[in-house]
């Protein structure tokens, strides 16, 4: 192992805090991905009647945690680009 | 009043039998009338631990099946006279239990006792419905290692939506060389993921093993493992202990960011 790779390596310690935030998140909301799925294809197609949006980078996410702690009310959180806000609607 | 305590964790082999026979002990001690319930039905081994295992003749399945009265299965501790031991059944299975008839069983032991500690099955099944089903509050015991992490976050959510309020953190197996080379998280990092508050971190101490070797809890002793457990009893009863050094294994930040209880 060279002189740099042994001070880029990123600890353990801190592979292991990451991994485990990211994974709580997923444990804690209990919602099954084919859910989560469908509940953002219906939200992409009620948004689609009044704009232009970009399905394809567009993310949803439950998180019931706040930055301070567990057991906040749960939210969805919506990331929806969107591509033109003045769409016709007819 | 008597004051109901569940050990829990979820995972297995990270320390519930070791953490329940030494805060037993250790309440004991103070002269606290304890009574410990191993609620493992099938794999039962807080008796081992206690170094009882030679003297039970009933057990748990036994008293809730009508087949013994409390008095009968209780086996009195080899050092402190106030502390008994509930040793559960080895040929039986989780199910011989339901939560109804543990919640009975406590509520008849809470008159003579000021501590009871259950200890808990690994697991989210059955074993976990009983131990829990009578309990006041509840010790989460965690290693600092990502699939104990995992499971101690499973049980708290289990715990909170079974409307527990008072839920405390044990980090148990602390390696402070380890947190100090960046390779083990320190208790500060795990009390962050977890959001509930410390009551205990037992530093990795080979005494410990050589104790279960004994069948003696070594919470008092002259050991780190020890000295530890010493505090988490006293901060069981309400006393406000600071973290020793070793205790912490923490940055500087971590400390200054008050995370851990100060006097």
């Amino acid at each position: 192992m060279g002189i740099r790779n042994f001070f880029s390596r990123k600890k353990s310690r801190e592979i292991a805090k990451d991994r485990l935030k990211i994974l709580l998140i997923s444990d804690r909301v209990n919602c099954s991905p084919e859910m989560m799925e469908m509940i953002k294809t219906d939200i992409a197609k009620v948004i689609s009647k009044y704009m232009k949006i970009d399905t394809q980078s567009m993310e949803i996410q439950i998180s019931k945690t706040d930055s301070k702690g567990r057991d906040k009310t749960p939210t969805l959180y919506a990331n929806i680009p969107i591509l033109d806000l003045h769409k016709n609607v007819n | 009043m008597s004051e109901v305590i569940v050990v829990t964790s979820g995972k297995g082999g990270v320390g519930k039998t070791t953490t329940s026979a030494n805060i037993g002990s250790g309440l004991a001690a103070m002269g606290k009338r304890v009574v410990l319930i191993d609620t493992d039905i099938g794999l039962r081994n807080l008796d081992v631990v206690m170094g009882l295992e030679n003297r039970i003749v009933y057990n748990l399945v036994d008293v809730v099946e009508g087949k013994c009265r409390i008095k009968q299965a209780l086996i009195k501790d080899k050092r402190h006279p106030s502390l008994y031991l509930m040793p559960s059944a080895q040929t039986k299975d989780k199910t011989a239990v339901n939560p109804e008839q543990m919640v009975r069983m406590i509520n008849q032991l809470r008159e003579q006792f000021d501590y009871i500690i259950l200890d808990c099955p690994a697991g989210i099944e059955q074993g976990f419905k009983n131990a829990i089903a009578g309990a006041d509050r509840a010790l989460v015991v965690t290693t600092p290692e990502v699939s104990a992490i995992r499971d101690a976050d499973r049980i708290i959510g289990l715990l909170e939506a079974n409307d527990f309020t008072k839920i405390d953190l044990i980090i148990n197996r602390l390696r402070y060389d380890m947190v100090k080379r960046g390779d083990m998280m320190s208790a500060a990092d795990v009390v962050d993921i977890l959001a509930i508050s410390l009551i205990g971190i037992v530093p990795d101490d080979e005494n410990v093993v050589i104790a279960t070797n004994q069948g003696e809890p070594l919470v008092g002793n002259n050991t780190l493992a020890g000295k530890a457990y010493q505090n988490i009893c006293y901060r069981v009863t309400g006393k406000e202990i600071p973290f020793l050094e070793f205790e912490k294994g923490v940055s500087f930040w971590a400390k200054m960011s008050g995370i851990f209880h100060k006097n």
